[in-house]
């Protein structure tokens, strides 16, 4: 090759690259759109509600002076409902994917049951939340409480469950089951042994994500009737009725009125005292730590239980 | 083996009988009849896609695991003298008293106490003391023992790869099987691990009939006592090894073993 034939070469290749460098800068926008989109709004909700983060804004009830306003019954309610959606939507959801991933047989029924499953996860939730209304608060008269409300977000996080669960058990090779079959393994020893111990970091992640989203629904919790105003706590098990006198049984919370952040929040936006609006912004910064300490220990999770699996 | 000659002295400890394997509609295997000598190496030669695995994989019935597969013919497994392929035997019961190790490596993603004792585990055994001496008795006889006895907490992984299908061997070995299946055990090895493995091959005859699929000629040639050659899902050619590899009956296993094909 002569020293001009390098030369002009030098340059194709130079100007070849300078696309690379300007799809790098534009890629390198793209991402900042996001991230400084949620940073912007993060920092304008701490710079708004901070001051009110105060020891008394969890411990105090919702109040006509917004100074003395706080959170209480919302904190408390979301995590019961939390709590409700959990213990629903896990065994439910985990069940399903290892049915369908292990045990259906491959045929149209099942492959209809697999579409119907990934369409339910783009329903609006707002649908879920007219469809437990129906369910949940007047067919099994269940009420206007915090078991219908954490019924309806297991509804609403089920799917993401059941796809997410498939996909980290379709992540395990087929060579380790068949390691564990040829061994004499019946199939529940194969899923109770192997299966669900090495996905489990993938099913965690998939119901920290599942409830990071949960925490934030509106809707349905409103269609279904939770109350924008409540100055009690549901009944602790045991507790004794202030005005009866009676204990509470260990499940009567379940059947409590009740109202969670989100909605606590709405009230608060919709109130034309700004004092209100400095309280609404604390609680959007308390929703926005939650989701994201949620997400992290997912993050963390899954890299804590993956070390160990490498394949 | 109606057109083989019976080489075979000593015991038979299983048989292949007019057997037949069909994907779906496909016929993947043809006809055979393939004697397999008690306490010896039977080892399945022939080009890719020659139904090898597949026969191997008969032995143990990993083919009931995915839909669409059907035997035909018989297995027998002697002495019992049942047909191991009859819908009517469990094909977790033929697992339990034949075992298998794989083409790569695949230990699970636990320790390497764990790995070896879940054969036993899966029979309901979960005795420490039975565990302790099985598991050691299993690592011993796939020469491990020395190596990870100071260790037998840690993960598996952690194992190199020859180390690790030792370990399977192991956890193949610890339940007792009648008949130990390799389906190409070294083909994901380096030379040094596969000749370690081989050696494995060659000591183990003494306490399990053995089987094995492989690629390579000259392995089947070095740890083998009888040879079968297949080819496009029929057996063409059985016999003892070193006769078969120094005087093949048949053309076609003339021109695989000299590298005519394949």
């Amino acid at each position: 090759m002569t020293p001009s034939e390098l030369q002009s070469l030098r340059e194709l290749i130079g100007r070849h690259k300078r696309y690379d460098i300007l799809f790098g800068l534009i890629g390198v926008l793209a991402t900042l759109v996001g991230v400084i989109t949620l940073l912007a709004l993060f920092i304008d909700l701490v710079l708004d509600g901070y001051g009110r983060l105060t020891p008394e804004f969890f411990t105090n009830f919702p109040s006509r002076r917004a100074s003395e306003a706080g959170i209480l019954s919302a904190w408390v309610g979301t995590a019961l409902v939390m709590l409700v959606t959990l213990v629903a939507a896990v065994p439910l959801g985990v069940a399903a994917a290892i049915y369908l991933e292990e045990y259906a047989p491959r045929n149209w029924i099942t492959e209809l049951i697999e579409i119907n499953v990934t369409n339910l996860a783009g329903v609006p939730s707002i649908v879920y939340g007219l469809l437990a209304l129906g369910l949940f608060v007047y067919m099994l008269d269940f009420g206007q409480s915090i078991l219908s409300a954490g019924l309806t977000l297991a509804l609403l996080i089920l799917p993401v469950l059941i796809v997410a669960t498939r996909e980290a058990l379709r992540a395990i090779p087929t060579a380790i089951r068949e390691a564990a079959y040829a061994l004499g393994a019946t199939r529940w020893q194969m899923v109770s042994q192997h299966l669900i111990p090495y996905s489990m970091g993938g099913i965690l992640t998939a119901v920290i994500i599942g409830m990071a989203r949960a925490i934030g629904e509106t809707a349905p919790v409103i269609t279904i009737g939770a109350l924008t105003f409540i100055a009690f706590l549901p009944p602790a098990p045991f507790s004794l009725d202030p005005v009866t006198g009676q204990p509470a049984g260990p499940f009567d919370w379940l059947f409590s009125p009740f109202t969670v952040l989100p909605i606590q929040m709405f009230n608060w936006v919709s109130r034309p005292q700004p004092a209100f609006l400095e309280n609404a912004a604390a609680t959007g910064i308390v929703i926005i730590v939650a989701t994201l300490v949620m997400n992290a220990l997912a993050i963390w999770l899954r890299y804590r239980i993956r070390k160990n699996l490498k394949w | 083996m109606s057109n083989h000659s019976h080489p075979i002295v000593g015991g038979l400890k299983a048989e292949t009988k007019s057997f037949n394997f069909y994907y779906g509609a496909n016929r993947a295997l043809k006809n055979i009849d393939l004697p397999v000598a008690e306490h010896r190496v039977t080892a399945l030669i022939g080009p890719s896609g020659c139904g090898k695995s597949t026969l191997l994989r008969s032995f143990n019935r990993m083919h009931d695991l995915y839909p669409g597969n059907r035997y035909e013919g018989e297995i027998m497994l002697y002495p019992d003298n049942v047909n191991m392929i009859s819908p009517t035997v469990d094909p977790i019961e033929v697992r339990m008293r034949v075992s298998m190790v794989f083409q790569k490596p695949n230990p699970f993603p636990k320790s390497i106490y764990e790995n070896v004792a879940y054969g036993l585990r899966v029979r309901g055994e979960n005795r420490k003391s039975v565990l302790d001496e099985q598991v050691e008795k299993a690592l011993r006889g796939a020469a491990l023992w020395e190596e990870v006895k100071d260790r037998l907490n840690d993960l598996a992984f952690n194992l190199s790869g020859g180390q690790q299908q030792r370990l399977c061997i192991a956890r193949a070995l610890a339940s007792n099987p009648e008949i130990l299946l390799f389906d190409e055990p070294t083909s994901a090895l380096d030379p040094i691990a596969t000749a370690s493995i081989e050696e494995l091959v060659a000591e183990l005859k003494e306490k399990v009939t053995i089987l094995i699929v492989t690629h390579n000629m000259q392995q089947a040639a070095r740890v083998s006592d009888f040879t079968a050659f297949m080819y496009l899902g029929e057996l063409i050619e059985f016999g003892p090894t070193d006769e078969l590899f120094v005087k093949p009956k048949n053309k076609r296993t003339e021109d695989y073993i000299t590298g005519r094909f394949g």
